[in-house]
């Protein structure tokens, strides 16, 4: 074994290494229209009302296009639509037929990946290397592994039968607009439902490109439709009386909002909310690999993931390393122009985001915690918030206890493994959390103790679309993705 | 000539392990269908089912702990007990109106479906597992948790069979339980928390109170440390009542569907799933 990674020393080195990286945008046409219409019953039309909200890129406030916003009567619409077409159609296809159709949709997808990535990462202000890497293949997979169930339910669910609910009405976030509308249409069709969906106010661009897809792929009209709008669209959709399911990704308050606007009905509902995630660093961890982890957990998407890990828990006899050791990284982390392929750190997907986390950091100041930023440049027109961290931080400060959904990372030392624990656990949310540490036997027991759906050990935002994910506690309830994924999309019937 | 006058049993309620009165001091008579007096039941309150949260609380991780083995094990022991008891069981389902058949038939099927789900209580972890084909180089793991502490109330009908039947697939999946037993049927009820008692059920695991549903329902599916409440019924304002409070908490709500309690419908391992929440565990693999 030779040790030829040494660091140049001060007397090899002549001048100061420039460490600049040369722009390197991705300029693929993101195939974007100028205007886009509500997508029901199998076509694109405007709304009612003809409201058409503005869609503006968060790293350069421009107007990238317009789209219609759906009003109750437009909702009313989609739903009929969706409705005929699963008494008339979908609920009667063989099911073999159906997964052709979302085995088509992948197939369309992952045609049109460039551009996809491309269009979300000038709407969403996430770096084009993670909707490139991240957010496209992983839609693309979702409805491939969905596709492949949809013939195969009589194996999915031993002594009984599965069978469809009927309409599901779907509302997804920002954060992951494509990804999430993967998610949430894919396993409805395998199963047999048929869709109403609408995007987040602020990034319906890609979901009307998958509409697009959708009608490319021949699917009959009416088993997907795509409703743009904020909160009240969103609202409209959830207490239309013709719905058998809400699926809804988002914040916990609008999650206790859609159980408590859903009671005395019969609609089913499975809901994904915030979190609050721990990532617990062991003194045993390897500690260069933990701290890339830590980056990942909190930066990743600017921070905007429900199960980032955003509140650090690190072992008191490497704590100060650890802090070192992340700042460092930290200042090397490249923020600016999403669709340039260096970027690590990409824009702040709306003004209202922005303002939020800025209030949040001027909490955590004022409750006492230290804040620590790189210096990198901002650029100055977009939305844009320096990666963070805070130490100093107890466990009933709000920068603890509260989801910022931003870039935002406060640590917390420990000295036992029980402490960590109990810290970890020590918030309303539940949805995901980290371990770094070498030894197995930790790994098992910190992780079955640990509240939350999902749980990386030495590895931190990874997904699959086989593998379950969702909340514990006010994080949600219900899975998305792999065979526990199919549950919340179908009646089980006793044989 | 000088009959022996019978020792009549005092019902209370069944907490933490132990059998205390309601801290309130309430109680209501129970009457049978003659209109005479068969016992004083006690009225909990909502401060009993706060104190029943803080025991099956303190229960949980430890009864969460135990290997499935020795649950269903513990199970199998109730089922032994009541089947030692069945004459008090079926002498009070028929104080309570059953016939002497249905009450036989009640008690038979109750120490049945305590060994159904026995039998359970190390399988359904495989049945609901997964090793997940993740396409990148991880090991994906997804297993069922209990998750936590749930709420319990119990129908009118089948004060004996209906509780039991809720009960098993709860506490055989590492929960723990704080349960409302029948108003107009609840001595069988706090019969079967002597059963519990006097098995191997850990104080705490199990908590049963007797009382009036409209009083407590809307404290058991807001109290903020319950994270999940079975409700079976089947009014359909209550369970208004109990969605709209269960928000508080983002609490999961089961009104489980049953169509007869002697029907085998009730016997299903997906049952035990609608209070399990599912663990996803990922972890790299590398040389």
């Amino acid at each position: 074994m030779s040790t030829t990674t040494e660091p140049v020393g001060e007397s090899t080195s002549t001048l100061p290494l420039d460490w600049t990286y040369a722009p390197a945008p991705e300029k693929a046409d993101p195939n974007i229209r100028e205007r886009y219409d509500l997508f029901i019953d199998g076509e694109f039309v405007p709304s009612i009302d003809r409201q058409y909200r503005k869609i503006i890129s968060p790293s350069s406030e421009t107007v990238v296009c317009e789209v219609a916003e759906a009003g109750v009567a437009d909702i009313h619409r989609a739903v009929k639509a969706a409705r005929r077409a699963y008494d008339k159609v979908w609920s009667k296809m063989p099911p073999r037929e159906r997964g052709k159709y979302v085995f088509r949709i992948a197939r369309l997808l992952q045609e049109r990946a460039r551009e996809m990535a491309v269009a979300e990462s000038l709407t969403g202000g996430k770096p084009i290397r993670e909707s490139r890497d991240t957010d496209i293949p992983l839609s693309v997979a979702h409805f491939f592994y969905y596709a492949g169930w949809a013939d195969k339910l009589s194996y999915a669910f031993p002594g009984a039968r599965a069978r469809a609910l009927g309409v599901c009405g779907q509302v997804i976030p920002w954060n992951f607009p494509l990804l999430m509308a993967a998610w949430k249409i894919a396993p409805a069709l395998a199963t047999g439902n048929t869709v109403v969906l609408k995007p987040a106010e602020t990034t319906p661009v890609t979901a009307l490109k998958l509409a697009e897809i959708i009608r490319d792929a021949d699917l009959p009209p009416g088993v997907v439709n795509i409703v743009p709008g904020g909160r009240p669209t969103g609202q409209a959709l959830v207490e239309h009386p013709d719905i058998d399911k809400v699926a809804f990704t988002g914040s916990t308050a609008v999650g206790k909002w859609i159980m408590k606007a859903l009671a005395g009905t019969r609609k089913k509902y499975t809901l994904e909310l915030g979190g609050k995630a721990a990532n617990i660093i062991f003194e045993d961890a390897a500690i260069d690999q933990a701290v890339e982890g830590i980056i990942n957990a909190i930066f990743f998407n600017q921070g905007h993931v429900c199960c980032a890990g955003s509140r650090l828990l690190v072992q008191e006899g490497i704590a100060n390393v650890v802090i070192e050791k992340l700042k460092r990284r930290m200042d090397t982390l490249i923020l600016g122009d999403p669709l340039d392929k260096n970027t690590d750190v990409g824009a702040i997907n709306s003004k209202e985001q922005l303002d939020k986390i800025n209030r949040y950091l001027h909490v955590g100041e004022e409750e006492g915690a230290e804040m620590w930023q790189p210096s990198c440049p901002v650029p100055e027109k977009g939305f844009w918030c320096r990666p963070t961290l805070f130490t100093n931080v107890s466990q009933s400060h709000r920068i603890t206890q509260e989801e910022i959904f931003g870039p935002v990372l406060a640590i917390q030392t420990f000295r036992t493994a029980e402490e960590a624990i109990e810290k970890a656990n020590n918030t309303p949310y539940g949805l995901s959390g980290g371990v770094w540490t070498d030894k197995g036997a930790k790994i098992f027991k910190v992780t079955r103790l640990m509240k939350a759906g999902v749980v990386w050990a030495n590895t931190f935002n990874k997904f699959d679309p086989s593998s379950p994910f969702g909340g514990y506690k006010e994080s949600g309830m219900g899975r998305e993705g792999g065979w526990h994924g199919l549950m919340p999309y179908v009646e089980l019937e006793a044989l | 000539m000088n009959e022996r006058v019978p020792v009549l049993k005092t019902y209370k309620l069944f907490i933490g392990g132990e059998f205390p009165r309601s801290e309130s001091g309430r109680s209501y008579v129970l009457k049978d269908a003659r209109g005479r007096a068969l016992a004083n039941i006690c009225q909990g309150s909502r401060k009993d089912f706060r104190n029943s949260v803080v025991a099956a609380r303190g229960a949980q991780a430890s009864w969460a702990n135990r290997s499935g083995y020795n649950r269903g094990q513990i199970l199998y022991r109730l089922a032994e007990l009541v089947e030692g008891r069945r004459d008090q069981f079926v002498t009070e389902l028929k104080q309570q109106g059953s016939s002497m058949a249905e009450a036989r038939k009640e008690v038979n099927l109750t120490i049945d479906r305590l060994i159904y789900f026995a039998g359970w209580a190390d399988k359904y972890q495989q049945l609901f597992s997964t090793v997940n084909p993740a396409a990148s180089p991880h090991f994906v793991f997804s297993v069922p948790e209990p998750t936590g502490v749930v709420a319990l109330i119990a129908p009118e009908e089948r004060g004996l069979l209906a509780l039991v039947s809720l009960l098993c697939p709860i506490i055989l999946g590492g929960n723990t339980v704080v349960a409302l037993a029948s108003e107009s049927r609840p001595l069988s009820a706090i019969t079967f928390s002597e059963v519990l008692a006097a098995g191997d059920v850990p104080a705490g695991v199990v908590n049963i109170l007797t009382g009036f549903r409209p009083e407590l329902l809307e404290h058991m599916a807001g109290h903020m440390d319950v994270n999940a409440i079975v409700y079976a019924a089947g009014k359909s304002e209550e369970r208004k009542l109990i969605q709209q409070q269960a928000s508080l908490n983002v609490k999961r709500v089961i009104f489980p569907k049953i169509e007869a309690w002697t029907s085998e419908s009730v016997e299903s391992p997906y049952h035990i799933m609608d209070t399990q929440e599912v663990k996803t565990t990922w972890h790299p693999v590398g040389l």
